[in-house]
């Protein structure tokens, strides 16, 4: 059977992108456009794995959305999909101790990813 | 009130209870500063004890004898500079050589006193020290918190023309692979999105432009008697093609001369947002009413609009940078999100206030008030 990811970011552009190119890996998508569609979401549907968008109605809705989506599903694996990082300098380095007691994701990653890049991070947390 | 810390350095304790009583009630106040300033005294009899104490209450201001008993005043300013700490030192001594003077100025000592002084000649001494201090600290204070507001704007700044450009170019890779086949016809959603992107990145630029302007403090500020209501037109004129394609209808609903002492390059920036935001944030068949009002001390601009409103959470972020109301009415329109903070700096320049009312679905009104002379 098909592995299902959410996908949830209120750029419309990126979230088709996004869903194009992981139903090109070969999974099935769900998407929302904002932390609270997510949190709608969630509340019927458990997704394999999650890619969620940090700054969308708050600064910090990836992080509460990432917070709620493990505290149901603490098995489903979550990345960080943000263009925050790389040019503000703001690092949220998800492998130090200290920040993984409150972040509850599995992996950051850059919106400008590449296609492969990603596609072998999905399948590394999706353990295929 | 803000108290410094004098650290008396000095063998003989007539010294150091003399400057003890010259200071105790002595305050220092600037025309520049909200407080005054009082000081703390601290003695040391010994270079030795001065380190100590230097370590452990970090003192602003040091009166160092040179000539003591165990390591010289010389070196104690030496230990000072050594640790970078932001403490004014000032020597006295009975033996000022020229010598002396040049190592000590060039080791970074601020001021000498000589000795013996008179209580005018500390007060006075330290009264300039005490100012060039505050002045310094000001500055860098100053200095820090604007280097971190800047840094937060060029994050948001960089964030915010980051993501149309991945956007445009996600898009193009799609095409460029032909990941939808050959007829272009497939690719039409997409290249429309991309000219939105595009579009949405230029006024981003032109608002940015404005808000430079605006910062670098406006020398070119062009003041003269303004007709509001014709710049309202103006700005009304310009909007029409976009009012068109929204299906809104713009009135301006006073006819007579407005005239108010004002750079209309402003005043016109001030319309063009409100104007634009009541159409970008209408419904199909809506409308926009401009009423521009002098009565009193005030003049008011009135801009509402039949659009989809906003709630007293949103509205108290609305004239932040780069703030864009997002739910799912707004998920559509594109915007900088710095028009209305643009237009808060503009009206601020005026002294002007501006009141947001706002009922979700029936409307916004946003209104400017002008202080004027009569």
């Amino acid at each position: 059977m098909k592995k299902t990811i959410l996908i949830v970011d209120d750029d419309m552009d990126y979230l088709f992108q996004m869903k194009l190119k992981v139903e090109q890996f070969g999974f099935e998508t769900i998407t929302a456009e904002s932390q609270k569609e997510g949190e709608m979401i969630i509340e019927s549907v458990k997704p394999d794995l999650a890619i969620l968008d940090l700054m969308m109605e708050s600064d910090d809705s990836g992080f509460i959305l990432a917070y709620r989506i493990k505290r149901k599903y603490p098995d489903v694996p979550i990345i960080i999909a943000t263009a925050v990082t790389a040019e503000t300098g703001m690092s949220f380095d998800i492998n130090t101790d200290e920040n993984q007691q409150w972040i509850k994701a599995d992996l950051f990653l850059d919106k400008g990813i590449r296609a492969d890049q990603l596609q072998r991070e999905i399948n590394k947390l999706l353990k295929i | 009130m803000a108290k410094y810390k004098v650290l008396v350095v000095d063998d003989e304790p007539g010294i150091r209870m003399g400057t003890r009583r010259i200071l105790q009630n002595f305050r220092v106040d600037y025309p520049f500063m909200d407080e005054h300033i009082e000081f703390e005294i601290l003695e040391a009899p010994t270079g030795e004890d001065a380190i100590e104490i230097i370590d452990r209450e970090m003192p602003d201001i040091i009166l160092l004898d040179n000539k003591l008993p165990g390591i010289q005043g010389i070196e104690v300013l030496e230990y000072v500079k050594k640790k970078l700490y932001d403490i004014v030192v000032v020597m006295i001594t009975s033996y000022a050589s020229l010598e002396l003077a040049v190592k000590a100025t060039r080791d970074g000592a601020y001021d000498f006193i000589p000795k013996p002084f008179t209580p005018q000649e500390l007060r006075g001494s330290l009264e300039n020290i005490t100012k060039q201090l505050f002045l310094k600290r000001m500055t860098q204070k100053m200095n820090k918190e604007g280097k971190q507001i800047r840094f937060q704007f060029l994050s948001l700044l960089s964030h915010e023309l980051k993501a149309p450009l991945n956007a445009i170019e996600g898009y193009l890779k799609i095409m460029d692979e032909k990941q939808f086949g050959e007829n272009i016809q497939s690719y039409k959603e997409m290249i429309s999105r991309s000219l939105d992107r595009v579009t949405g990145m230029r006024s981003l630029i032109m608002d940015l432009l404005d808000l430079t302007k605006i910062e670098s403090g406006s020398p070119v500020q062009n003041f003269q008697p303004t007709d509001l209501t014709a710049v309202a037109q103006i700005s009304i004129d310009t909007m029409r093609p976009y009012a068109i394609q929204k299906d809104v209808d713009v009135y301006l609903n006073t006819k007579e001369s407005v005239i108010m002492n004002a750079d209309s390059k402003e005043i016109e920036i001030i319309f063009n947002n409100l104007i634009s935001n009541a159409v970008k944030y209408n419904k199909r068949n809506g409308r926009v009413d401009i009423f521009i009002k002098k009565g009193g001390n005030t003049l008011t601009i009135t801009v509402s609009d039949s659009g989809i409103g906003i709630t007293d959470e949103e509205k108290a972020r609305l004239f932040q940078d780069f703030v864009r109301i997002k739910n799912q009415k707004t998920k559509n329109i594109t915007g900088s999100g710095l028009g209305l903070s643009i237009m808060k700096k503009i009206v601020e320049m005026y002294h002007g206030d501006i009141i947001v009312d706002s009922i979700p679905d029936q409307g916004s009104t946003f209104s400017i008030v002008f202080p004027i002379e009569n």
